[in-house]
Order: structure tokens, then sequence, then C-alpha cells
């Protein structure tokens, strides 16, 4: 299995006049050839910061230290410039807002030309692929001539998808593309991000969301992040059927099930609120709301992996004695 | 308590309004004590409209809102006061229901100078603190705060604590749930279904199936302003039998079960007839005498109406 993305020890934080807010703090992880992660955790967790960073990152996001890896490239991420080579070529985005995305004076068609032309490339050439997979998200050749207003939403949404693949990226982040969408559009939406993986429109994809049951649908491996640390990442089904984080567990219990009903089972939330970023408690994050913290989650749990492809950051389940 | 007969309304549409848009159409049901009622949707389904038309924030088309027997447009004054008194809303965004220069608590005062003059103040803190607890806030904790330094969860659970203040048996939650992170959204949640065993009234207006799940007794599924099937919420999740119903529950992402393959229909544009089923055109099961008229909402077993030709006949 080739590895597509590697990620070191990638610290990120935000510059503010108060002091730093370390949103993102040293995420070790990597993305397999093919392979869809989902990254999941609330909001304020570092989800969305771990994905811009990786293809914009701007102030007052301030690059700390780590390294990232794609292929056989190292794309310097904190040269905004430079990055521009590997921008929509290599790594590229359907961003959080994707329905406001499009330049609303241009149809969308000359817009498509003109993003097209700024990485050199021939729209005409292109067009043909461009007709296919408009055809494979449902949408008809001729919003090419519409302007965005003249979409709804989830159509302006998979046009962004169709945009964002053009030049079939190593690595395609989806922040967030499912939330502002109705339930049978999500489906809909989500199984064309997998049909655009199996077909090679991008290698492999990060899929930022809070929703971990869509995840469940079609990750193949997941994340979890709490207070801009990794907390958890294995598989799907180990995640969802075999969490070892506290928070993990108890996120994944609070979530209701189609066919639960409160007066036969009342699921619990999480007590408490995240920690402020800004100064964030000494040790584990998730100490203060954690039903088994001891005396060691004084100290920061390193984020090891207990069994193959499944990393927790947590004492209980890596320092030695604390199982007894 | 609250009964909905045959409502509907015409939005005018188009540069000079000359177009016309019916968002709810011809919807008649009924809420009782101490229920919690789902109304199901996707966007543009018209379940907010029908939600701010029970909080009269929106005048009626055709027909009637009945509040304890009394037509609600007819209130004026201190009637309408009164109502006010009964009938409360709760709204999806918590940050907007504020206004970001004063405090969070200045909702509480508002409350008091309008329906609670005469109480003193030393009583009222009391009433206020209570209330707060009761939507499990601790009151020292969420006082004197403005309202960007609460979580969207605090600020939720204090217009629901504002809505108690008052003699509440009727709240309209419209989406209330989904601007929350996971790990506190079951807490209101929780809160709600706490509301209800002490006897309060709610419109759960939700696009969530598996929330409306949880909470809710009975529920209502929408689909352009009409009511697609209705009934218990059992019978409804387990036998849906509108074609519209039985698609939105294969699109739910499950955690104990995942999506069987299959394209998904994608929402088609407006409709172009106007006299026929409003599903139509993205129905799988769809025939030609679904264009002639409009399938009544008929009751297929008890507690369970749908309204879809194909169940004319049975």
């Amino acid at each position: 299995m080739t590895l597509s993305l590697q990620v070191k020890n990638l610290t990120v934080y935000y510059q503010t006049l108060k002091g730093p807010i370390r949103a993102l703090e040293a995420a070790t992880f990597d993305v397999a050839d093919g392979e869809i992660m989902g990254l999941a955790g609330e909001s304020g967790c570092g989800k969305t910061t771990l994905g811009r960073s990786l293809i914009h990152l701007t102030p007052p996001m301030k690059y700390i230290h780590g390294s990232v890896r794609l292929d056989d490239e190292e794309p310097p991420i904190w040269d905004t410039e430079r990055m521009n080579e590997f921008r929509f070529k290599k790594i590229s985005i359907i961003p959080q807002y994707a329905m406001n995305a499009m330049n609303p004076t241009r149809r969308i068609g000359k817009m498509t030309e003109e993003l097209l032309r700024s990485r050199k490339v021939d729209f005409r050439t292109l067009l043909p692929e461009i007709k296919r997979r408009l055809a494979l998200v449902e949408l008809r050749d001729d919003v090419l001539d519409l302007y965005p207003i003249e979409l709804s939403g989830g159509m302006k949404q998979r046009m962004v998808m169709v945009l964002s693949t053009l030049l079939n990226p190593s690595l395609l982040i989806a922040d967030e593309i499912t939330s502002a969408l109705d339930v049978s559009s999500q489906k809909a939406v989500a199984e064309m991000l997998v049909e655009f993986r199996d077909r090679g429109c991008c290698t492999s994809a990060i899929v930022i969301t809070h929703d971990i049951s869509i995840l469940y649908q079609i990750a193949d491996s997941i994340l979890i992040m709490y207070a801009g640390q990794l907390a958890e990442k294995g598989t799907t089904e180990t995640i969802i059927h075999a969490p070892r984080h506290p928070y993990t567990k108890l996120l994944i219990s609070s979530l209701p099930k189609v066919g639960v009903k409160h007066s036969e089972k009342r699921l619990a939330g999480i007590p408490g609120s995240p920690p402020m970023l800004l100064h964030p408690p000494q040790g584990c994050r998730f100490r203060e709301r954690c039903p088994v913290a001891f005396e060691k989650c004084l100290e920061e749990p390193p984020f090891v992996e207990i069994e193959s492809n499944h990393s927790v950051a947590c004492w209980k389940e890596s320092y030695p004695n604390a199982q007894a | 308590m609250l009964r909905l007969d045959g409502v509907s309304k015409v939005y005018k549409v188009g540069t000079f309004g000359g177009k016309r848009l019916e968002a709810v159409s011809h919807v008649s049901f009924q809420v009782n004590e101490g229920e919690v009622v789902s109304l199901i949707g996707e966007s543009g389904s018209g379940k907010s409209t029908i939600g701010k038309m029970i909080l009269r924030l929106l005048p009626i088309t055709s027909g009637t809102i009945y509040f304890d027997d009394v037509d609600i447009a007819t209130l004026k004054g201190s009637a309408l006061k009164e109502y006010y008194r009964r009938v409360q809303g709760v709204f999806q965004d918590p940050f907007s229901s504020y206004n970001p220069i004063f405090k969070a608590d200045r909702i509480f005062r508002v409350i008091r100078e309008e329906f609670f003059p005469a109480v003193p103040l030393a009583a009222w803190e009391d009433k206020v603190g209570k209330s707060l607890k009761a939507v499990g806030l601790n009151p020292d904790q969420v006082l004197d705060k403005f309202p960007h330094q609460l979580s969207g969860g605090q600020l939720q659970r204090f217009l629901i604590a504002r809505a108690l203040l008052l003699d509440v048996r009727f709240l309209v939650a419209d989406e209330i749930i989904s601007m929350l992170d996971a790990s506190t959204r079951i807490d209101v949640l929780n809160l709600l279904a706490d509301l209800k065993s002490r006897g309060l009234s709610i419109l759960f207006i939700t696009h969530d199936l598996s929330l409306a799940h949880y909470i809710s007794e009975r529920a209502i599924i929408l689909y352009r302003g009409c009511i697609a099937e209705m009934g218990l919420t059992e019978k409804i999740f387990n036998y849906p039998l509108h074609p519209y119903t039985k698609m939105l529950m294969a699109s739910v992402p499950r955690l104990d079960k995942k999506w069987e393959n299959g394209k998904t229909p994608l929402p088609a544009k407006p409709p172009g007839l106007t006299g026929g089923c409003v599903y139509y055109e993205r129905c799988p099961a769809g025939i030609e005498a679904c264009t002639h008229a409009r399938p009544p909402l008929l009751e297929i077993e008890k507690d369970h109406r749908v309204a879809c030709i194909r169940y004319r006949t049975e």
C-alpha cells in the first residue's frame, strides 16, 4: 500500500493579539492511495484548520513546525507563493462555503476557462472531460452557460465538486460538503464523492465533517480530533464499533440512531465543554470531561499505534500500568 | 390543544409579485397536551412557514389555526399577549436570536418588563434562577455575560429558559438542534423530553429523522407544502407507505447499517404541473393518474395517514 499523504508533527497556531491560539498541535497521520479518510470532531476542534493548512495557510494562521509529504514531493505549505504549483493540480479543496465559491459575475463556463488558463490548461481540450464529469454529478452541459445564481444550492455544490477535481488532484479535501444539504441530496453527494475516487478524479480524499454517520457510509478510515489534537485514528469499522479513546466512545454513544426512542433509552451527552485553546490545559485536553481520567493524564498522552492501523492518544491505552 | 385546519400559505414571488408560490397547502393536524409532534421535511417543504404561522409571525392565506378552540387570527391586544404567554418559539440559530451589544440575560429583563411588571425584583431573580436550573444551566456561570461568551448550546438553553418563564404550554422548536455539536445536542433534546413529561406540548421542526424518532410520539412528513404521511412515529419509521418517506428512510445515514446501493434520485426542478401529486416528478412509482388530482390524505390504519394514489382503494 503506497502512501499518498504523510503528515508529521504538523502544528499550526492562530496569531491573535492575546497570544497564539493552539488550534492544531502535532498532527501525525497518513492517508493511503485511494483512501477516503474522514476527519471528525466538534466545532473548534481544529479539523478545518488541518484541512486548510494542507492547501492554503494564510494569516492569521501561522505555521509552527511539521512536514507534509505528498506522493514524492514535499509541498512547502508554509510558503503561500510556492504552494501555487500544488494547489488545484496536486491538492484541491471543496471549501465549506462551496455554495458561494463561484464568481457571481461570470458564466460558469467562462469562469472555468479562466480558472484553467491560470494553470495553463486549455479549456477546449478538457471540455469533453468536463462534460463527462458534469454527467456524473447529474448536471446538464448547459450549466456552463448559466450564472451561479441560477443554480440551486445542491447544484452549486456539485458544480464546485467537478471544478475542484478537474485536474485529478492527488489529494482532495472536502470540507463539510454535505452539512447544508437535505438527507436525499446528502446521500447523492456522498455517493458521488466515492464515485469520483473510484474513477480516479482524485487519488485520495480527506472528508471533514461533524456528522460521523455520513463517514460510516463512505469513509475507509476515520480520524477523530479533540481540541486541536488527534484523539484516535483507525478504520471506519474500528472507530464506530470498537473505539478506544473515551472521547470517541462518548461521542458515538451520544448519537441518536434511528430506532432509538427517548422513552426507551435515554442517551447522554458529554458534560462540560471543550477547553479554550488560547491557554489549553496541561496534559490531556480531554481530561476535565473524561470519566476515566487519572493522575497520569496531567502529562500529555502520545498518539501511539496500539494495534495495526489503530492509533490512540490516551494514557489508559498506552501506559502499561493504567489497565489494572 | 393546537389544531390546524386546512391551512395554506401563498407567497407572492417574482419581480412585481405577480407569481404565486404555495409554500403550505391545505395542512391539517393537531397537537395534544403533553405531546411532541415532529414536523419533518427538506428545505423548502414549508415546515418553518407552519411554525411561523402558529407564532403569528406570518399571516395565514387560508384556513384556520385554533389554540384551545380559539381562532388565533382573531386575537388582538391583551388577548394576543395572553397567547404569547402560552405559545412561544425557539429558532435555529441561537447567535442571531440575541442582540450582540447587550448582555444575553437582557432577554429575561424584557420578559419581566413586558409580562410581569408587578413581580418584585428579588422574586423575579429567584424565578429566573429556577428556570435556568430547569434547563440545566448554572445561573452563576451564565448570567451577566455577552452572547459571544456563551456557547451555542448555552444560548439555546437560555432561549428555552426564557420561554419557561412564561406559563408556556406550547413550544415551537424550529431546528433548534441543528447548529449544536453532537456532544451537546443530546442534552438539549433530553431537556425537551423532560419538559414534555411536565405537560408541555412541542412542535419539533426538523430535517433530521433520527432526532425526530428519538423524541416524538407522532410525526408529520411534509413535501412541498403538502403532508405526505403522518401518524405514530413507530408506524412511519418502521412501515413507511409513501414513496417519499421510503426514500427518506433509505437515505438517512445510520451507524448500524450501510446505505444500499442504487442511485438516489436528486430533487427535481420546481414542479411544472399544478393539479397532480407534488411528488410525481421524483416518484419512482408514479403513474399517469398521479398527474390528474392531488391524492387525499387517507387513514390507512389507525393513527397512520398517507397521501398517495396507490393507497386509495384499500
